[in-house]
């Protein structure tokens, strides 16, 4: 390609590895990198209002697409503002790549102007860091930043580059295939444990599928539901593997953990065989470790051999890729007995209706219930939904009918306020012609609110359904049930004109407390090609149910009566 | 949980020769809390790999979960948990030249060492040896009046 700066090969490794969107946030250590993005056509910036934010929607990108995502920031505070976007998006496994500028070597060391330790910082939120050290490296640690982000278990990787490298003029040669010794992914799962797998659930009674977000990071779903199907055998999904199934597949019985559905955690409780499929066992799925499927053998498919053995023990450890695996396992089920798990099916069937997911909805009041339940109803298959964190986040999980895997974006694993919003105008920007609306609450919102004007900017249509309490909600629900109602700085009865903010950035606002206002604003926003905060008065005191106490058996649920109406 | 009793335990971690490759490793330990009792690193021969040696303690769980993390780490090549090994310390030991310098010698002969260094005021000895003796050799030694003694680290290879 002949000679160049560090700042163009930066430009062009971008377009060698096909990407057409980078969000980002100008600086001094990375201005000569945005120098060569204003001269060139091969990828289009966006600029978000805040790093968290940029990272949150390249974050979004390639959760909505399966592809890389790409965030750029400046040195300093520009990385430390990204720190909790690179977090979240390691904690959920998502492929990415962040680029930061860093102060030139002669001054690393030198507590130089906006000179942090990136690579320092980063360590334990990234898969991996990279700080360049020559021109020389340069192509070379691009090219191997990609492939690890994009490879095996999936994660962020940071490159941190020196400001005097992206200005060096060197010979720029991608490299066309990468060649790391001591990085091997295992896809293949171990036949053999495969084959004693397959035994195991052909003589299972009460075999339970445990569906985790690795299928979709390895675009599984396919292969999982005709497993499903084949077997006749029932699943649970996690909150990471909402849309796997289907929402009108007869075998899933829902979400499990803290807040899922009475008949998953007794399927869970009571199972003989768990077929862990892309799942890590985390506590707010498992509750009380000792409790947990206590009558069953554990078959765990994970391509992280970390996550297997790492908090139950395992009988059947499978480190590989659940597509791999399942394309493995699939013919050696053919003529498996599906009668054999119909009385068990039953049980879990008989479960359901006894205690189905439900609250009561009321005429007086918008439930958020309701309203999630109507945005699946209005737009339903299409949509992509991304949340925040809190309760409209899991009553999302619990109501929405998700379809398919990718349409469901959030924060799982860290548990950030502040990512929808961001993260739904990556994945807008990623399929324009999908509808995308990010359930919020009026705490989350207001923690990337910046974004408006991005949203605004770029013509970017998302639309903020704010379930709105005025209160934090749920540390308020924990406040009623473990801290004797004593409401510790959750009331958040003092708000902003959300209706005004919104249009003061350049979109658009409605005022919701009907259920006819509800309809009629979610229409409009619709139509609209601007982003839209739709304001929703929601009765204050609704808590998210069943719940299983924080430590406490699974089969241990606070089911729903109706609210409380503790006013 | 089974296997939770602490037990001293050598890995051998062998890793491409980057700049910050220590630093992955000992904050690894760090954020979980785990204990480092010793650790060497050198680059092995005619390689762009260097050879780490950890001792610690823990028990076989915690120590499947560490080796599997280290495993995790990008420029990690191969994580050896010993079991039959060879494993060797050795420690330097200053001591005053109005000692018994022929005490010393014979001391450190003892254990598989000799004396390396005399001065006008010191004596310096070294010693190279299972690290179990090496804490009776520097028990030993201590009516020498030693000044000062320096531990390498436990280094081990596989039988």
């Amino acid at each position: 390609m002949g000679q160049m700066s560090g700042a163009q090969m930066i430009c062009e490794a971008l377009i060698a590895e096909g990407v057409t969107t980078v969000f980002g946030y100008p600086g001094g250590a990375i201005m000569h990198v945005y120098d060569e993005i204003y001269k060139q056509n091969g990828f289009e910036h966006i600029l978000n209002r805040h790093e968290q934010a940029a990272v949150h929607a390249a974050d979004g990108y390639a959760r909505a697409t399966g592809e890389v995502g790409v965030a750029m920031v400046t040195s300093g505070p520009g990385f430390t503002n990204a720190v909790t976007g690179i977090a979240t998006a390691y904690t959920d496994s998502t492929p990415m790549v962040v680029i930061s500028g860093q102060v030139p070597r002669s001054l690393i060391g030198t507590d130089g102007f906006q000179e942090i330790d990136a690579v320092g910082i980063s360590r334990p939120c990234t898969k991996h860091n990279f700080l360049v050290h020559s021109l020389k490296e340069l192509p070379r640690v691009l090219k191997e930043a990609f492939y690890i982000a994009r490879s095996g278990r999936p994660g962020p990787v940071l490159v941190d580059i020196p400001k005097d490298i992206t200005v060096d003029i060197g010979e720029f040669n991608y490299p066309d295939s990468v060649d790391i010794p001591t990085y091997k992914p295992t896809y293949k799962g171990n036949k053999r444990q495969i084959e004693k797998a397959v035994e195991a659930i052909k003589s299972a009674k009460k075999p339970l599928l445990y569906l985790g977000g690795g299928i979709v990071l390895s675009n599984a779903s396919e292969l999982v539901r005709e497993f499903a199907n084949k077997t006749q055998i029932p699943a649970v999904e996690t909150l990471m593997a909402r849309g796997v199934m289907g929402a009108d597949n007869p075998l899933l019985l829902g979400m499990l953990g803290m807040h899922g559905n009475y008949a998953s955690n007794m399927a869970m409780s009571e199972t003989d065989l768990v077929i862990s499929l892309g799942a890590r066992f985390d506590d707010r799925v498992t509750g009380k470790l000792s409790e947990f499927a206590k009558y069953a053998d554990i078959i765990h498919v994970d391509i992280d051999a970390a996550n297997i053995g790492k908090l139950v023990d395992v009988d059947y450890p499978i480190v590989g890729d659940v597509t791999e695996v399942l394309k493995a396992m699939l013919p050696q089920l053919n003529g498996v007995d599906t009668a054999r798990y119909k009385s068990w099916r039953d049980v879990l069937n008989h479960y359901n209706e006894l205690h189905p997911q439900s609250y009561i909805d009321s005429d007086e009041v918008i439930k958020p219930q309701w309203a999630i339940e109507r945005i699946g109803e209005l737009v339903g298959k299409d949509a992509i939904i991304t949340s925040d964190v809190g309760q409209h986040q899991m009553w999302a999980a619990q109501h929405y009918p998700f379809d398919r895997p990718r349409q469901w974006i959030n924060s799982g694993g860290l548990g950030t306020m502040g990512f929808g919003f961001p993260a739904a105008i990556g994945a807008k920007r990623a399929c324009p012609d999908k509808i995308v609306i990010n359930i919020t609450g009026d705490g989350s919102i207001l923690m990337n609110m910046q974004e408006l004007v991005t949203a605004s900017e770029y013509k970017i249509p998302v639309i903020n359904v704010i379930l709105n309490n005025h209160f934090l909600g749920m540390v308020r629900q924990w406040q009623t049930f473990f801290y004797e109602k004593r409401y510790s700085e959750t009331d958040l009865s003092f708000q902003p004109n959300f209706k005004a903010l919104a249009q003061s950035c350049g979109g658009i606002g409605y005022d919701v407390s009907t259920k006819e206002e509800f309809d009629e604003a979610l229409k409009d926003a619709i139509k609209q090609d601007r982003v839209c905060f739709m304001n929703v008065q929601t009765n204050r005191f609704e808590d998210v149910l069943p719940m299983v106490p924080s430590g406490g058996a699974l089969f241990n649920m606070m089911l729903p009566e109706t609210t409380k109406g503790d006013e | 949980m089974k296997n939770h009793i602490d037990e001293r335990r050598v890995i051998s971690v062998i890793v491409m020769n980057e700049s910050s490759v220590l630093s992955r490793i000992t904050s690894l330990f760090a954020a979980r809390g785990y204990n480092i009792e010793s650790l060497t690193v050198a680059p092995i021969p005619n390689s762009d790999m260097s050879h780490i040696t950890i001792a610690t303690k823990g028990s076989s769980r915690l120590m499947e979960q560490v080796t599997k993390q280290l495993h995790k780490l990008i420029p990690v090549y191969k994580v050896i948990e010993h079991e039959e090994m060879v494993e060797k310390e050795m420690v330097l030991a200053k001591f005053p030249i109005a000692e018994n310098l022929a005490d010393i010698s014979v001391l450190s002969a003892a254990y598989n060492g000799g004396v390396v260094n005399v001065g006008e005021e010191m004596i310096i000895v070294m010693v190279a040896d299972e690290p179990k003796r090496i804490k009776h050799f520097i028990e030993a030694s201590q009516r020498y009046n030693p000044c000062e003694v320096v531990r390498g680290g436990v280094v081990a290879i596989e039988r």
